[in-house]
C-alpha cells in the first residue's frame, strides 16, 4: 500500500436530512496535484471544509500521513500543515503585503514585532517557489494575481505541505493563470500536495496528475488525467452528453441598436471610462474583453442608468437615454444580467416570483392603482418558472434558497421575457455549473438571432471567443482594439487585455 | 409573505420565558415569593373588567409606536426617533383640540389625530431626507431630533399653552375625549378608549401595505438589498424618505390618541416619553410582524399594568417587572446563542443515535 500524506475514507456529511456528501473516500499522495472536479453543488467545497476543519463530518475517517485526525477547527487543520487559499480572498486592503501574510503568525523579539525576519523568512519561500510579490506594496494596490500569490505566501509562511485550491483562476487573467500554473507545479516538485478545485476542465488537464470527479455528493470516479480526454470528463460530471458547440445564424447586422459616442464616467473621483465608444448592432454579440477593474462595471452602470455620465452620449435606437433613470433606461429596451447576481440581481429572502417581476411590478398586469394583484404574479412566475427551466419546488420558494445556477436562470428569465432591444450580459456564467452555462449560452444565441443586440462582458475568455461575433478590450477604461473571434486566440487576447498590444481601432 | 411564521414563534416564546424565570430567580435571591408576585401582576392586568381597560388603554401607544419602529426597519432603518415623534403627535392634537374646539367633536377629533400623526411624520421624514441624500445616519439624527422636540415642545407648552404658574396646558373639551363616558360606564372607569379599536385598524392597514401594496413592496425590497432596488429602477430616496415618514405618523397618531384618550393635556416634561422606547420592544420581541406586535404589546402592557399591583400588594418593588421586561429583550437579542445551542444540541443527539447504532 502506498503512503498518502490525505486520506479521507467513507466521509459523509448530512445537513438536516440531506446528504451533501455521501460515503466519499478520497486519497492524496505526497508530491501530487489532485484535481476535484464537479459542478457547483455537488459537494467539492463541503469535503474541502470538512478538510480544513470548518465542517465536522457526520460519519467517516479523515487520515493525515497515515494518523487519524479529528478535524474539529481550522487551526488543528492548520497545525497540520494543511493550507487552503480560498476563492474569495482573506485579506485585509489597508495592511500591506508583508503585514497580510504574518497577521496571527508574526515572529517577535522583545515583545515586538520582528518585520526584517519576516521580510527574510518570505523572501526565501518566494524565491524557492518563484512567487512574484512586492512585500512592500499595500494590497488594495496590487492586482488580484498578486493577491492570489499573497495568501498562497501565508500558506507557505504557516509551514503548511497539502495546498488545498478553491477555483483559484476565476478571476484571472490568462497570463495570470500561466503564472499560477507555474506555481502549483513548483509546489509539487518540492514535495508539496496540491488538492485544485475546479469545473474548468482544460485547467486540469494542464496540470492535475488525477482527478476525482463528483456528482450530487458521491464519488463518480477517480481518473488518471493523461489517459482521460475532456469531454469525457465533462460527461462524468454532468452525467450527461455536453454540446460545446453553439449555433450561430445568419443575421440582419445593419441596423444599430446600441451606440455610445465619447463617454466619460467617474467613480470615486478617478475617470473610470474616457471617451470611450462603442457600437452594437441588431442580430450581433459584442464582447467586451478586459481584466477586472478596467471600466466595465461603469461602462455597464452608465448605460443602464446607475452611475452619472460625466460626458457624451448612450443612443439606443437613436433615442438619447444618457442620465436617464434606470426605469426609464429597462422600459426603453435596455435588459442587463448584472455582475453580481446576489447582490445586484436578485433580492434573495424575496420570491422567485416576485424576483421575476422585480423591474415591472409596478405596471400592469402586476400591479393595479398602487395594489400588487399576487395571484397574476404567481402566474407569471410559474410560467417563467416552466419556459426558462428553473428548477425550484414553487414560484414562491425564496430566491436565496435557489443553485446559483438557478438564480443566474431567475435573472435571465426576467431581463429576457421583457424582450429588449439590448440585452447586456456582465458575466452572466461566473459560478454556475456547465448544464447552466449551457443553457444561458444558448439565451443569449437566441436574442441575437432574434435580431437583438447583446453586449457581452466576460472575464472568460473561452466564453467571448465563443459567442462574440466581435470583440472589443477594454483597458484603462478605453477601447484598445478590435478583433474578429474567428482569427484570435486566448493568448492573444489575454496580451491585449494586459495593456501590452494594442491595436489601432479600425475605422 | 416573507416570515417563517412557525419557527419564527419559538424565539419570542423562549425568550419571554426565560425572563420570566430571570425574575423569579432574583426575586428568590432577594426574599420575594415569585409565585405570589406573578400572580398579584396577573390579577393586576386581567383580574377585572378595570385591569383589563388600562391593560388594552396601554397596548394603543404601544401598538402604534411599534408599528413606526416596525414599518421604518423594513426599509432597513433604526429608527430610535419613535419617543420625539410620539411626543410631537401627543403636542400637535392638543394643540389642535384646543384651537379648534367649536368644532363639532368627531371632527375635532378627527382633525386632532391628523394633526399629530402629520406633526410625527414630518418630524421623522427630517431624519429620512437626512439619510437619502446625505446618508447621514438615521441612529444618530433621531436620537438628536427627539432632544430637540422635547425642548421644544417644552417651551410651547409653558409659554404659549399653560397659564401663569403651571406647568401643563389646560383640559381639551370632553366633547374630544376618546375615553367616552360609555366606555367608562363598561369598564369600570378605566382609562380604555376608542384608540384601541383605531390601533387594532391600523395593524390591519400596515399589514395590507406590506403585503399588497407596490409602495410596502418598494420598502422591503429596499429594505433588503438597496443595490438591487435602485438595480431594478426603485427611487431609492423616494423610498427612504416615504417609510420614515410612514413611521413617524404611527408614532405620531399613538401620542395623539393617548392625548386625547389618556392625558387630556400635556404638560412640561424632563424626559422622553418611555413609551417610544418600549414600542421598540415591543417591535423587536414581535420580530416587526404587524399581528405579533399586537401580541407583545398585550404583554408587555400586561407587565406594566400589572406591575403597579405588585407593590401594592405586598413589599416586592415593582421594578422588578422592569427586570423581566429588560431580560426578555436582552433574549430576543442574543437570539443567535439560542439558535447555535439549539443546533449543537441536535447535532449532538444525532451523532449520539448514530453510534449508538453502530454499537449494534
Amino acid at each position: 500500500m502506498e503512503d498518502y500524506v490525505v486520506e479521507m475514507r467513507h466521509i459523509t456529511k448530512q445537513f438536516g436530512s440531506y446528504k451533501a456528501n455521501n460515503d466519499i473516500s478520497l486519497q492524496l499522495k505526497k508530491g501530487e496535484i489532485l484535481a476535484l472536479l464537479g459542478e457547483n453543488g455537488a459537494g467539492k467545497s463541503t469535503l474541502m471544509g470538512m478538510l480544513s476543519g470548518l465542517l465536522e463530518p457526520t460519519d467517516g475517517e479523515i487520515l493525515i500521513n497515515g494518523k487519524s485526525v479529528k478535524m474539529d477547527n481550522p487551526r488543528n487543520a492548520k497545525k497540520l500543515g494543511i493550507g487552503m487559499v480560498h476563492q474569495h480572498f482573506m485579506l485585509i486592503p489597508a495592511f500591506s503585503v508583508l503585514e497580510n501574510i504574518i497577521l496571527g503568525d508574526e515572529p517577535t523579539k522583545a515583545t515586538r514585532i520582528d518585520y526584517r525576519k519576516a521580510a527574510n523568512d518570505i523572501e526565501k519561500l518566494a524565491e524557492k517557489y518563484h512567487l512574484d510579490i512586492d512585500v512592500n506594496a499595500k494590497v488594495r494596490d496590487i492586482t488580484v494575481g498578486m493577491q492570489q500569490r499573497v495568501e498562497i505566501m501565508k500558506a507557505l509562511y504557516r509551514k503548511a505541505n497539502i495546498f488545498i485550491f478553491d477555483e483559484p483562476t476565476a478571476a484571472l487573467t490568462p497570463q495570470e493563470i500561466e503564472q499560477l500554473i507555474k506555481i502549483l507545479r513548483a509546489l509539487a516538485a518540492e514535495g508539496n500536495s496540491v488538492i485544485f478545485i475546479t469545473h474548468k476542465l482544460k485547467e486540469i488537464k494542464e496540470v492535475a496528475d488525477r482527478c476525482v470527479v463528483i456528482r450530487m455528493g458521491k464519488v463518480v470516479e477517480t481518473v488518471q488525467v493523461a489517459e482521460t480526454k475532456e469531454e469525457t470528463l465533462a460527461e462524468m460530471m454532468v452525467g450527461r452528453k455536453i454540446n460545446f458547440a453553439v449555433e450561430k445564424e445568419e443575421t440582419d447586422k445593419s441596423k444599430t441598436v446600441l451606440a455610445v459616442s465619447n463617454l466619460s464616467v467617474e467613480a470615486h473621483a478617478l475617470l473610470k471610462v474616457k471617451d470611450l465608444n462603442l457600437i452594437v448592432h441588431s442580430g450581433e454579440i459584442v464582447g467586451v474583453a478586459g481584466v477586472d477593474g478596467n471600466g466595465q462595471s461603469e461602462l455597464i452602470e452608465a448605460i443602464t442608468g446607475l452611475r452619472k455620465i460625466k460626458k457624451g452620449s448612450v443612443e439606443l435606437k437613436g433615442k438619447a437615454l444618457q442620465n436617464l433613470n434606470a426605469r426609464k433606461i429597462s422600459e426603453a429596451g435596455i435588459g442587463c444580467i448584472p455582475e453580481d447576481r446576489q447582490n445586484v440581481g436578485l433580492i434573495l429572502p424575496f420570491t422567485i416570483a416576485e424576483n421575476l417581476v422585480l423591474k415591472s411590478y409596478h405596471k400592469k398586469p402586476a400591479s393595479q392603482h398602487g395594489l400588487l394583484n399576487y395571484k397574476k404574479i404567481n402566474e407569471m412566475g410559474r410560467q417563467l418558472i416552466k419556459s426558462f427551466d428553473i428548477r425550484s419546488q414553487s414560484e414562491k420558494e425564496l430566491a436565496g434558497d435557489l443553485s446559483g445556477g438557478n438564480q443566474q436562470k431567475v435573472i435571465v428569465a426576467r431581463e429576457i421575457s421583457a424582450s429588449p432591444d439590448l440585452l447586456i450580459a456582465a458575466n452572466p456564467t461566473r459560478g454556475v455549473d456547465i448544464g447552466a452555462i449551457e443553457y444561458i449560452h444558448e439565451k443569449i444565441i437566441e436574442q441575437r438571432n432574434a435580431g437583438r443586440g447583446v453586449l457581452l462582458i466576460s472575464f472568460e475568455l473561452d466564453e467571448i471567443l465563443k459567442l462574440s461575433d466581435r470583440i472589443v478590450v477594454m483597458h484603462e477604461g478605453q477601447i484598445v482594439g478590435e478583433i474578429d473571434p474567428r482569427h484570435t486566440s486566448s493568448e492573444e487576447l489575454g496580451l491585449m487585455m494586459a495593456g501590452k498590444a494594442p491595436i489601432e481601432q479600425e475605422g | 409573505m416573507h416570515t417563517k411564521s412557525l419557527k419564527g414563534l419559538t424565539i419570542p416564546l423562549v425568550s419571554v420565558l426565560a425572563g420570566f424565570i430571570v425574575g423569579a430567580i432574583l426575586m428568590l435571591i432577594f426574599g420575594y415569593d415569585p409565585l405570589q408576585n406573578y400572580q398579584n401582576l396577573l390579577v393586576g392586568s386581567f383580574g377585572g373588567v378595570y385591569s383589563i381597560g388600562e391593560t388594552l388603554r396601554n397596548m394603543i401607544s404601544l401598538i402604534l409606536t411599534a408599528l413606526g419602529f416596525a414599518v421604518a426597519s423594513k426599509a432597513g432603518f433604526f429608527n430610535i426617533g419613535g419617543p420625539g415623534q410620539y411626543l410631537i403627535g401627543w403636542f400637535g392634537a392638543i394643540v389642535f383640540t384646543l384651537k379648534f374646539s367649536y368644532l363639532p367633536a368627531i371632527i375635532l377629533i378627527i382633525g386632532a389625530l391628523l394633526c399629530g400623526a402629520l406633526a410625527g411624520g414630518l418630524w421623522s421624514m427630517v431624519a429620512g431626507i437626512l439619510r437619502a441624500y446625505f446618508g447621514t445616519s438615521e441612529v444618530i439624527t433621531t436620537i438628536m431630533l427627539n432632544y430637540i422636540v422635547l425642548y421644544i415642545v417644552n417651551f410651547a407648552v409653558k409659554s404659549w399653552l399653560a397659564g401663569k404658574g403651571s406647568d401643563s396646558s389646560p383640559n381639551i373639551a370632553a366633547k374630544a375625549n376618546l375615553n367616552t363616558p360609555f366606555l367608562q360606564r363598561i369598564t369600570d372607569n378605566s382609562t380604555f378608549n376608542w384608540g384601541f379599536f383605531i390601533a387594532l385598524a391600523v395593524v390591519g392597514l400596515v399589514w395590507f401595505y406590506f403585503n399588497k401594496t407596490k409602495s410596502g413592496f418598494e420598502i422591503q425590497a429596499v429594505g433588503l438589498n438597496e443595490s438591487a432596488s435602485q438595480y431594478a429602477g426603485v427611487n431609492v430616496k423616494k423610498t427612504i424618505i416615504t417609510a420614515m415618514l410612514i413611521s413617524g405618523l404611527l408614532a405620531g397618531l399613538g401620542g395623539a390618541i393617548d392625548g386625547l384618550g389618556n392625558f387630556q393635556n400635556i404638560s412640561v416634561s424632563n424626559n422622553l416619553p418611555n413609551v417610544g422606547y418600549n414600542g421598540m420592544a415591543v417591535a423587536l420581541l414581535a420580530a416587526e410582524n404587524p399581528i405579533g406586535i399586537v401580541f407583545a404589546a398585550l404583554l408587555f402592557s400586561a407587565l406594566q399594568i400589572g406591575g403597579l399591583s405588585i407593590s401594592v400588594y405586598s413589599n416586592t418593588p415593582s421594578e422588578i417587572v422592569d427586570i423581566v421586561i429588560a431580560s426578555i429583550i436582552f433574549f430576543v437579542g442574543i437570539k443567535y446563542a439560542f439558535e447555535l445551542i439549539a443546533k449543537k444540541g441536535w447535532f449532538k443527539r444525532k451523532n449520539r443515535e448514530e453510534k449508538g447504532g453502530a454499537e449494534k
